[in-house]
């Protein structure tokens, strides 16, 4: 009687309980090895076109990154793989030590930590510049507790501490609609800034500025970086050497240089590839 | 005071909160209490009249809900009222008993025609009122919420989504004219008695119904602008300009929509289950596409996106309908054409849109 019964023994174990049963704790970032970002031997092809190949890249915490490359090189495909959006045919690609970025969906990136902006600046433009960032503020985003929501005293000071970072303070009342090229990227950047990202992928920030705000959104990165890491990707070579400790040259999908402004610039591959020379 | 402030931010929500308020109490007194022979003596027939625009104001307002603040343009809300109709209209059915032409005690009069022996099963308990009030709601909210989950989830947006609301109202026309149905086909439901005891007939009901109405529409009203006025009222906004950068922010734009959408159909339902007992008559006429087509105009006419836009938008256009359509019969489509065509170009805000510009240029 009691024989057949030990051999389900192993099946109520009263210490445990099922696999299934246990619910799943998304890992916390873990970056006790100082680097936030590993990508390993990433390539991905489109149609037999190699547009990131056996790319290897690393990226401290804290750290600001930029990142050039002729047009083609794999910059856009390489920041698509980091957010999720694409899937690399080989390679690993970990955010800190215990988060594989492979594994996740786009949402659960972002939920991670990893806030990118795009080129073209998207802001709600019927909306005030405060609201822009009040919707983007990390926060419960289902339906009922988002119709419920009233912004806590934090919440406003948080709010305002953004508008301070990214130069609007004065403007949160104007509509985003309303806003200079220059300042709708910087509201951008603002709300990204909302999620408390930890890693920030930025996309040709500068592209059409006038020079002021050029150099205005060079202090702003600047500024940012140290609490959170950044990568650039940018064409415009003065605003790369205005705030770029260190500098990563792509060339058709892979690593053809890093090092600082200098070396980089006195780099005889890099002058021939990516100044024509 | 904080809490209400809600109403209070839209300064021409207010003057509209006030008519309503208003109307709510004058007309069924200058209806009931001032003699007929008085100047200020309000008929019976105008009384159910702006009754049914009343109706038509709140189903104006629920499609602007999606329209104006979602950017949903959803050609076929005419379904979600007309069900609210047959909803209220099968329960003023069973309240005929045997008054009715064949004296039945419990069918009505269109299934002993067709010589049907029992109830068919979906009719069973629309002789209780509360039954009734609750599917008035809830079987809009369901269809709504079946075809929002099919709609969006698939991610079907745009001009597709209005062409498939427009085919979900007519292939429901063409399912109620269906005698098998069960709904009474093409002649619909009517000959209606009594709505919880008080008679259809009697001025004192109608002046009751115009009241509820009227009441009915400040409340939702009230919840509609409670709606738009919370962060998610500013998520809907945001998700009519950039839908893909809502997703991006951590939204689930698909959730949003259909929940605004079935409460829009929730609206829309009560819509129908008020105006049935006014005009006497419910049928499937209701679900045509041209009738869905219509409210978006009332919309495009008062001004989308501002509530109080959409009700004066339907107040006007079906008065000026009712006028015309008694003054010059033929001319009632030319006109609501061209008036389609005169707003979209000339006023593409409607009539809030004309009021806004007027105040800040004084």
């Amino acid at each position: 009687m009691i024989q057949p019964l030990k051999a389900f023994r192993e099946f109520w174990p009263r210490d445990r309980v099922f696999d299934f049963l246990i619910p799943e704790i998304p890992p916390v970032l873990d970056t006790s090895h100082r680097v936030i970002l590993y990508l390993e031997g990433i390539s991905v092809s489109f149609d037999g076109f190699k547009a990131i190949n056996d790319l290897n890249l690393y990226v401290d915490k804290g750290e600001l990154r930029c990142i050039i490359g002729p047009n083609g090189a794999g910059k856009t495909t390489m920041m698509d793989i980091i957010t999720g959006k694409t899937k690399p045919d080989s390679g690993i690609a970990w955010f800190g030590q215990t988060i594989n970025l492979l594994s996740r969906t786009e949402p659960e990136i972002a939920e991670a930590g990893i806030g990118r902006k795009f080129q073209k600046p998207t802001v709600f433009e019927a909306h005030t510049v405060f609201e822009n960032l009040e919707l983007a503020m990390a926060s419960d985003k289902r339906v009922v507790p988002t119709l419920f929501s009233s912004l806590t005293g934090e919440q406003k000071d948080m709010i305002d501490q953004t508008l301070e970072i990214v130069g609007l303070s004065e403007s949160f009342k104007s509509r985003a609609g309303s806003l200079s090229h220059g300042q709708k990227q910087w509201l951008e950047i603002g709300m990204l800034l909302m999620q408390k990202p930890v890693l920030l992928l930025v996309d040709e920030p500068v592209a059409g500025m006038t020079r002021q705000e050029m150099e205005k959104t060079a202090e702003l990165l600047t500024s940012l970086a140290g609490n959170r890491s950044i990568i650039v990707v940018e064409h415009d070579m003065d605003f790369v050497r205005s705030i770029a400790r260190k500098v990563t040259v792509l060339h058709q999908g892979s690593i053809l240089a890093e090092g600082n402004m200098d070396d980089i610039q006195n780099n005889p591959k890099v002058r021939e590839v990516y100044l024509g020379e | 005071m904080k809490r209400l402030s809600f109403i209070f931010d839209d300064k021409l929500g207010i003057p509209l909160l006030i008519a309503l308020g208003a109307a709510m109490i004058m007309v069924p007194v200058l209806n009931l209490m001032v003699p007929e022979t008085n100047f200020f003596h309000v008929s019976t027939f105008t009384m159910s009249l702006w009754g049914k625009y009343l109706t038509y104001a709140m189903l104006a307002m629920a499609v602007d809900l999606v329209w104006g603040y979602l950017g949903i343009l959803s050609l076929g809300h005419g379904v979600f009222f007309g069900l609210g109709g047959y909803a209220m209209g099968m329960y003023l059915m069973r309240q005929i008993g045997t008054r009715g032409e064949y004296g039945h005690p419990i069918l009505p009069d269109f299934m002993v025609f067709l010589n049907w022996d029992k109830l068919p099963w979906f009719w069973h308990g629309f002789d209780m009122f509360p039954f009734a009030a609750v599917m008035i709601v809830l079987v809009p909210c369901l269809l709504a919420l079946v075809f929002g989950w099919l709609a969006f989830k698939s991610r079907v947006t745009g001009v597709y989504l209005s062409i498939i609301t427009q085919a979900l109202t007519y292939s429901l026309m063409l399912a109620f004219f269906r005698n098998e149905m069960g709904f009474g086909g093409n002649n619909g439901l009517t000959d209606f008695k009594d709505l919880l005891g008080f008679s259809l007939l009697s001025d004192g009901t109608k002046a009751g119904l115009f009241a509820v109405t009227a009441g009915c529409l400040i409340l939702a009203y009230l919840a509609c602008r409670y709606l738009v006025s919370s962060k998610l009222g500013r998520v809907l906004a945001a998700i009519r300009d950039a839908e893909d950068r809502v997703r991006f922010l951590g939204y689930n734009v698909e959730t949003v929509k259909l929940w605004v959408f079935v409460f829009s159909a929730g609206l829309a339902g009560i819509a129908g289950a008020l105006y049935v007992p006014q005009v006497g008559i419910i049928n499937p006429s209701e679900f045509s596409p041209l009738n869905s087509i219509e409210i978006v105009v009332w919309v495009a006419v008062g001004g989308r996106g501002t509530l109080y836009g959409a009700v004066a938008g339907a107040l006007v256009v079906n008065w000026a309908k009712s006028y015309l359509t008694g003054a010059l019969p033929d001319a009632w489509l030319f006109a609501l054409g061209a008036l389609f065509i005169v707003v979209t170009i000339f006023l593409p805000k409607g009539i809030a849109g004309l009021i806004r510009l007027r105040k800040e240029a004084a």
